[in-house]
C-alpha cells in the first residue's frame, strides 16, 4: 500500500514535469531505446515481406521499370533546366529586393516504421533518430506535400506528429488569393480544418493551400492541402473551411525529412503546440 | 527440472511478447479494438506468482507502455502500479474463479486503467473523444480465457520451482 502510493505520487510528479517542462527528455529516450528493439523486430516482418518481394519482381518488370524511371528522369532534368534559370533569376530579384530565400532544401530520406501508437492520436515513428541528425521540430514531407513534424528524436528513431493530429496546426496560404490561416488537425488523416477565415474571402473546393513559412518551423512554399469543401454559415464570425491533405498520410512509407535552415539550430520545441497559433492567429484576419 | 531457472528468461519474454503485439501494426478499422495484452499479461503473473511481483514490476511496465504509445510519462505507469497491486490483493479469490468471472474481474480492472488513462489524456487535454475508447476492455475480455490459459500452461512448463 505504501509502495503504491510512492509510486503513485512518482506517476503524478513525473507527469506534471513531462506536461510542463522538457527535462524529462533523455529519460524517456532512454526508455525508448529500451523499446526500440521490440518495435524493430515488429517492423522486421514487414521490411523482410519488402526486400523479399524485391527480389522476386521478375526481370520484365525491371526492366520496364527501369526505362520508365530513365524516361522521367530525362524529362525531370529537362524541367530542372529551366527550373535553375528560374532560381538563377529568382535569387538576382531577391538580391535587388535584399530579402533572402532559399528554393531547394537539404533533404534525407526516412522510412515510417510499422508499429503502432495510440490509435486516437496521429502519430508515427520513423527509423531516423538523434545519431542521424532528425531534431525535434524538424519538417516532414513527402513526394505529395507536408506530412508533420518530428515531436520526440530518440537515438535511433524519431516519434512524429502528423499535420492531421488535432493538436497540431500549421500556418499555410492559399496559393491562389494569398489568404494567409491556420491548418489545424482533426484526427482524420483524410481531412484538415482551415480556421480563422472571413466568410466573405474568395475561396473555392479545389484552391490549393500551402506551407507560409510564417510559424518559422516550415519552409515556405510545400503544398499542404486541396480545398474540398467551403461551408459559409450566416451569423457565423468564420466560415468552415475543410481540407484534404496532399501527402497521403496513411499511406506512403517513406518520408522526407528537411535539413535545418544553413546549419542555424532547431527553434526551441517548448510550446511545440501553441506555436504557430500564437504566431499567426493576428495575422490572419487582416 | 531441466529448467528450474528458466523462469528468469520465461517470464520477460512473455512481456516481450506482450509488448510486441502491442504495438503490432493493425489495419485501421481494428487499431482501436487492439487488447490490453500487456496489462493481461501482468494481470496472470501478479495473481499466479503474488509474492514474486509487486507494483514496481507494473510501474515499469507502465513506463514502457507510456514511451511505446507516447502518452504522458507516468500515464500508464500509475493505472499499470494499480492494477498489479489490486490483482495481487484478490489474487486469493480470483484465482478459485471460473474463467468467466476471471474475465469479468480483469475486465474490472483493465477498466480502471483505461480510466485512469483517460482521466489524465482529459487534464492535458488529449481526451479521445470516442466510445471507441473503451473497445480494448471488450476484446480483452473475450480473449482472457485464452491468455489465461496459455500463460498457465507456460508457468506449468518453466516455472514449477516458484511460488
Amino acid at each position: 500500500m505504501v509502495r503504491l502510493a510512492l509510486l503513485a505520487l512518482l506517476s503524478i510528479g513525473l507527469m506534471w514535469t513531462d506536461h510542463r517542462h522538457n527535462h524529462l527528455q533523455d529519460f524517456r529516450s532512454a526508455v525508448a531505446l529500451l523499446v526500440y528493439p521490440v518495435q524493430a523486430g515488429v517492423n522486421l516482418p514487414v521490411q523482410a515481406g519488402a526486400w523479399l518481394l524485391e527480389q522476386l519482381r521478375s526481370h520484365q518488370t525491371l526492366v520496364e521499370d527501369n526505362r520508365r524511371l530513365r524516361d522521367k528522369q530525362l524529362r525531370m532534368s529537362a524541367l530542372m533546366l529551366r527550373f535553375e534559370a528560374l532560381e538563377q533569376e529568382n535569387a538576382r530579384l531577391r538580391e535587388l529586393f535584399e530579402t533572402s530565400s532559399r528554393l531547394r532544401d537539404p533533404l534525407m530520406i526516412a522510412e515510417i516504421m510499422a508499429v503502432d501508437l495510440d490509435p486516437f492520436r496521429q502519430q508515427l515513428l520513423i527509423n531516423r533518430g538523434r545519431v542521424h541528425g532528425a531534431y525535434p521540430g524538424q519538417p516532414l514531407i513527402n513526394a505529395q506535400g507536408v506530412v508533420g513534424q518530428v515531436l520526440e528524436s530518440h537515438a535511433l528513431h524519431s516519434s512524429v506528429l502528423l499535420i492531421s493530429d488535432p493538436s497540431h496546426a500549421l500556418p499555410v496560404l492559399v496559393n491562389r488569393t494569398g489568404l494567409r490561416t491556420l491548418a489545424v488537425g482533426t484526427g482524420n488523416p483524410q481531412l484538415l480544418e482551415l480556421r480563422y477565415i472571413p466568410p466573405a474571402e474568395d475561396l473555392e473546393p479545389g484552391d490549393i493551400v500551402s506551407t507560409s513559412g510564417l510559424g518559422g518551423r516550415f519552409p515556405a512554399d510545400y503544398p499542404v492541402a486541396e480545398i474540398i469543401r467551403v461551408e459559409r454559415i450566416p451569423g457565423e464570425p468564420f466560415a468552415r473551411v475543410e481540407a484534404r491533405p496532399l501527402a497521403r498520410l496513411d499511406r506512403s512509407r517513406e518520408v522526407l525529412l528537411l535539413a535545418p535552415v544553413n546549419g542555424t539550430p532547431a527553434p526551441k520545441s517548448e510550446d511545440l503546440f501553441q506555436e504557430p497559433a500564437d504566431n499567426t492567429a493576428e495575422e490572419v484576419t487582416p | 527440472m531441466s529448467g528450474s531457472r528458466a523462469w528468469i528468461w520465461v517470464i520477460p519474454l512473455t512481456f516481450i511478447v506482450a509488448l510486441a503485439l502491442t504495438v503490432a501494426p493493425l489495419p485501421d478499422w481494428a487499431a482501436p479494438w487492439r487488447p490490453e495484452w500487456l496489462a493481461m499479461t501482468l494481470i496472470y503473473w501478479s495473481m499466479a506468482l503474488p509474492r514474486r511481483f509487486g507494483v514496481g514490476v507494473g510501474w515499469g511496465l507502465g513506463l514502457l507502455m507510456d514511451v511505446s504509445t507516447g502518452a504522458l510519462l507516468g500515464q500508464h505507469a500509475l493505472g499499470f502500479a494499480l492494477i498489479a497491486y489490486l490483482s495481487i490483493r484478490l489474487h486469493q479469490r480470483v484465482r478459485v474463479f471460473p474463467l468467466w468471472q476471471q474475465a469479468l474481474t480483469v475486465g474490472g480492472l483493465l477498466a480502471l486503467h483505461l480510466l485512469v488513462v483517460l482521466w489524465i489524456s482529459g487534464m492535458t487535454g488529449r481526451a479521445p473523444g470516442t466510445w471507441l475508447y473503451w473497445a480494448p476492455l471488450v476484446s480483452s475480455m473475450i480473449l482472457w480465457p485464452w491468455v489465461f490459459v496459455l500463460l498457465r500452461d507456460v508457468r506449468r512448463r518453466w516455472c514449477l520451482a516458484l511460488s
